[in-house]
């Protein structure tokens, strides 16, 4: 199942359904890669709430969003991770370090805002 | 093989029974000559098993009176378990007992010895009774001990049961008053630690910290670990993990109080310490946290401060 990739304002927001399959993050990661750039976005906040297990090749697909996004020239952040799959995460070692993360995607919403307060 | 073995078994009982066939009496019916021996006897025998249990200072937590009270019930229910053979409701009586007198210090020993001392003191009165017919008392006593055995296990069974179901429900008690997780301003959230965390405690802690933080929607959360006398590598690594894992639902961790060996201990075991915002009081990291959140304390102009 293929995410989909809404725009909303200066922002990209991809929103995880379900248990997705590795085909799928690797067309996500390529897809946001290629629209952040093309729509001239300045954020893109990924929302996994949807997710009740993170495996270790979509921990690592998210942090290197992150980073090629960066690279980019925009910034990632992560939403919505249940309280049980990071704790999970955090004891498998996989921790996302330098990535941001917010509590949902209202509270990714205000973190770039306020990121992006001084340079409208 | 097996099919001849069962039949030699069966040989075997089929004796027994005609063993027992051959005797006088059916063991119910030596029972219901005891029970009636008992029962006859009850004021004589209840009183001599208080004096016995007096003798051997059981149950000290108890007035004279209210053991000769409780002495009264459990003779009575002895012998209806005695005489009925069934157990119930001497096992009900066993764990009403034990929920009164559990709390007033009585011990294992204590309500094992008293039944134990029942048991002998009705033994004797039996031996009393019989001595001039040894083949009859055998007998009594072949139909008296098991039961009476039964009894006494039924007692220690139920008053260790009891003892293990107040023992759960206390440390249920104090695992919930152990963990409280505090709003302190809107989305800050302080976690005090207090008393000694083993693995499982820990795993409690960080759950509950982590629903906390979801439900509470913070963003700053203080843990504060004064309260805490010693820490071992597991509970420091779990501490690392909860800061990391509170970090992935967008909310910072300070850890606060941790005591000049804790630092020592943390340093020397080499735990890894560089994502841990730490601050020496718990005044200090409400402080940190509120900078955090752009809030800013100021005293009211015009009052003492």
């Amino acid at each position: 199942m293929e995410v989909p990739i809404l725009k909303q304002g200066q922002y990209l927001i991809a929103t995880f359904q379900a248990a997705l399959s590795d085909a799928d993050l690797n067309q996500l990661r390529s897809g946001l890669v290629q629209q952040v750039v093309k729509l001239r976005s300045r954020g893109v906040i990924v929302d996994v709430t949807a997710m009740d297990v993170m495996d270790s090749f979509a921990s690592r697909t998210l942090r290197e969003i992150a980073h090629m996004i960066r690279l980019r020239g925009a910034v990632t952040v992560i939403v919505g991770i249940q309280p049980e799959v990071a704790f999970a995460m955090v004891q498998l070692g996989l921790t996302l370090e330098d990535v941001a993360t917010a509590l949902d995607l209202e509270e990714g919403l205000a973190y770039l805002n306020q990121k992006f307060k001084n340079t409208h | 093989m097996t099919k001849r073995n069962e039949t030699a078994r069966e040989t075997i009982a089929l004796t027994n029974q005609s063993v027992e066939l051959g005797r006088s009496e059916a063991p119910s019916e030596l029972l219901r000559e005891l029970v009636a021996h008992l029962r006859q006897n009850r004021t004589q025998l209840r009183e001599e098993w208080v004096v016995r249990i007096a003798e051997t200072r059981l149950l000290t937590a108890m007035t004279k009176e209210e053991i000769f009270a409780e002495a009264t019930s459990v003779y009575d229910s002895y012998v209806e378990a005695l005489e009925t053979e069934t157990f119930e409701a001497l096992q009900a009586y066993a764990r009403n007992l034990s929920e009164r007198i559990i709390p007033r210090g009585v011990e294992t020993h204590e309500v094992v010895g008293i039944v134990l001392l029942l048991r002998d003191v009705l033994a004797r009165s039996l031996f009393a009774k019989y001595q001039t017919d040894f083949k009859k008392l055998n007998r009594i006593l072949d139909a008296y001990e098991p039961a009476a055995n039964r009894i006494a296990n039924t007692v220690a069974v139920g008053f260790v049961q009891e003892r293990e179901r107040v023992i759960r429900q206390q440390q249920e008690a104090i695992r919930e008053l152990s963990t409280p997780v505090l709003q302190v301003r809107e989305r800050l959230l302080i976690l005090p630690i207090i008393g000694v965390i083993d693995p499982q405690r820990a795993r409690q802690l960080t759950e509950q910290l982590l629903r906390g933080i979801r439900t509470n929607r913070a963003k700053v959360v203080v843990i504060d670990i004064t309260g805490v006398a010693a820490m071992d590598l597991t509970v420091a690594n779990n501490l690392v993990q909860t800061v990391e894992a509170s970090r992935l639902l967008g909310a910072t961790v300070i850890v606060t109080g941790l005591s000049p060996e804790i630092a020592q201990t943390l340093v020397t075991i080499g735990v890894d310490l560089g994502k841990m915002n730490t601050v020496g009081d718990l005044q200090g990291g409400i402080e940190q946290a509120e900078r955090l959140l752009g809030y800013k304390v100021v005293a009211i102009a015009g009052e003492p401060s």
